[in-house]
């Protein structure tokens, strides 16, 4: 397959019809959110202008269409991820979500006063604060693997940290704040030899490379839809299935169940247990275009393009004398933190943006990695591979004028 | 005898009548920020910062024996200072029931409303929220 940034663009119509103070968009936020392909877009209206009822439900001909179409796209999810079986994927409205439901529902089956959960220093908020309030519910500990200069899990700490305590291992395969893209088989094989289960956080990778969940072999994974050029409100937990069955539900209503009378309700199978109320059922329907966008390009040439991308960027602004770099691992994903020294990150962002250019400034929803690395926040361009190299050569230029006009 | 809040307004407004490009613009409100007089460092605590900025504003106003407020601010942010410099530089030395009715609207005139991001115009706001409160316990007291 051949990999041809100009024709990407031109399916991505964002990327030419808007207009940001005047000036054409160049989107770096990529990390934060993709932008959407015409395909996806135009399926979300067909959607409802064709096919809308809910689903699993009507007797009647258009929520049979709706349904079909709907657990299409579990089974071409299915497909996608290395041959899965389609019911061990939870719909969810988001990879916080996927996450949430873990910790809910994992400890009240598996864990008991005593256990300990490891998580590592380089979370996403949502990989730590669900874990903290199942630590106060069920009277676990949590362990932290600490994150090295580079932003790498610092390996050395991993055997002190994994005593017969830790049941359950929650990490992200690629950090949203720094890029690395971390050793995650080294830490499913830990997981193994002492028995814990391992939930591994795929926000961020699933939009740079393919995942096979059938050779990674992780107990729960977890991502969004809106980082892999689909719709938002969307999210998937993959779990095992014998987990996922012996799981009580993390949501109780309609859907879920099996029987409802006033003294017991019994649930429903794999995947509708986890699955209540009406969801995202345009946005459910409209993914199977994002699969079918990711199968039409080479992921492999597009993992080289933002390579290259990164080196250019990082080259570039390397230049400048106030640059820091934050993340500066060998191993890493399309993603480049920075600041200038003496700068705050919101001023950096805010020239930016006068010139079109949209980045993310703050912390990232990772304020345990600002704590590392002693700042208030970053600034952080992520690329995708409908970027090009004429983009980050304005952008280097734009963090210069930056400079110039802050750092005097 | 100072000049009114209004004159004030006015005045910003036709100094940033003649920058057209927002290079000049945001180069003035840096320099705004930079001229502001040094916070006292005995005032830089928590409960003198601004919630709703992405940096960190602190903002606090001292009764003067004529019975006007003098504010002092500061900012880590070079830009957010300047933009709360901007504000200080039209309340500064006011009579506090001039500042709680003052009604400003020279972001919206120097071309500034839509060139702030949304979460930087929410800390504006909430800038000019802490300047007006500060003037009205001083009004009761």
């Amino acid at each position: 397959m051949e990999f041809d940034v100009n024709l990407i663009r031109q399916q991505f119509p964002i990327l030419s019809e808007a207009t940001i103070h005047g000036k054409p968009l160049v989107y770096f936020d990529n990390a934060a959110t993709t932008q959407k392909p015409q395909s996806v877009i135009d399926a979300i209206s067909h959607y409802y202008r064709t096919e809308n009822a809910n689903v699993h439900r009507g007797v009647h001909d258009l929520s049979q269409r709706a349904t079909q179409n709907f657990e299409n796209t579990r089974n071409e999810l299915a497909r996608y991820l290395g041959n899965i079986d389609p019911k061990t994927i939870i719909f969810t409205k988001g990879t916080t979500e996927s996450i949430n439901l873990v910790a809910h529902s994992y400890p009240m089956a598996f864990l008991k006063p005593g256990d300990s959960i490891l998580i590592t220093e380089m979370e996403h908020h949502a990989n730590i604060v669900p874990w903290q309030m199942a630590c106060e519910r069920h009277g676990l500990n949590l362990k932290v693997l600490p994150i090295n200069e580079k932003g790498e899990w610092d390996l050395e700490f991993l055997p002190k940290l994994l005593d017969e305590n830790v049941k359950f291992i929650a990490c992200s395969w690629v950090s949203n704040t720094l890029g690395t893209i971390n050793p995650i088989q080294t830490m499913i094989d830990a997981a193994r030899k002492i028995g814990a289960k391992i939930l591994v956080d795929g926000a961020q990778a699933v939009g740079h490379f393919k995942v096979d969940l059938k050779s990674l072999d992780a107990d729960f994974f977890v991502f969004s839809a809106h980082k892999m050029f689909g719709p938002t409100g969307l999210g998937f937990l993959v779990g095992k299935e014998e987990l996922l069955q012996q799981m009580p539900p993390y949501q109780t209503g309609g859907e879920m169940i099996q029987e409802v009378t006033f003294e017991k309700t019994t649930f429903n199978g794999l995947p509708f247990k986890f699955e209540t109320g009406t969801p995202a059922i345009a946005e459910v329907i409209a993914f199977q275009k994002s699969l079918q966008f990711l199968n039409t390009i080479s992921l492999d040439k597009a993992h080289q393009h933002e390579s290259l991308l990164l080196k250019r960027a990082t080259d570039g602004l390397n230049e400048i004398p106030e640059i820091v770099f934050f993340g500066t691992s060998d191993q890493k994903v399309s993603v480049l933190s920075f600041n200038l020294n003496g700068v705050h990150p919101f001023d950096i962002g805010t020239i930016l943006d006068q010139r079109g250019i949209a980045i993310r400034t703050g912390h990232h929803c990772t304020q345990p990695i600002m704590q590392k690395f002693k700042v208030p926040g970053m600034c952080r361009a992520s690329f995708s591979l409908y970027n090009t190299i004429e983009e980050v050569d304005f952008f280097i230029e734009s963090v210069r004028k930056a400079a110039k006009m802050l750092c005097s | 005898m100072n000049k009114s809040i209004a004159q004030l307004q006015d005045e910003l407004i036709e100094v940033f009548s003649f920058l057209d490009d927002w290079e000049d613009k945001y180069s003035v409100i840096i320099d705004y920020g930079k001229q502001l007089s040094a916070f006292p460092e005995e005032f830089k605590r928590d409960e003198f910062i601004v919630k709703g900025c992405q940096s960190r504003v602190w903002i606090v106003g001292q009764k003067m024996e004529n019975g006007e407020i003098h504010y002092h601010a500061d900012s880590d942010a070079i830009i957010t200072k300047g933009l709360v410099a901007l504000v200080l530089s039209i309340f500064n030395n006011q009579k506090p029931s001039e500042i709680i009715h003052a009604n400003l609207d020279f972001f919206e005139k120097i071309g500034l409303g839509s060139h702030l991001t949304p979460t930087r115009a929410n800390g504006l706001l909430e800038m000019i929220k802490r300047v007006k409160n500060i003037a009205q316990t001083f009004e009761k007291s």
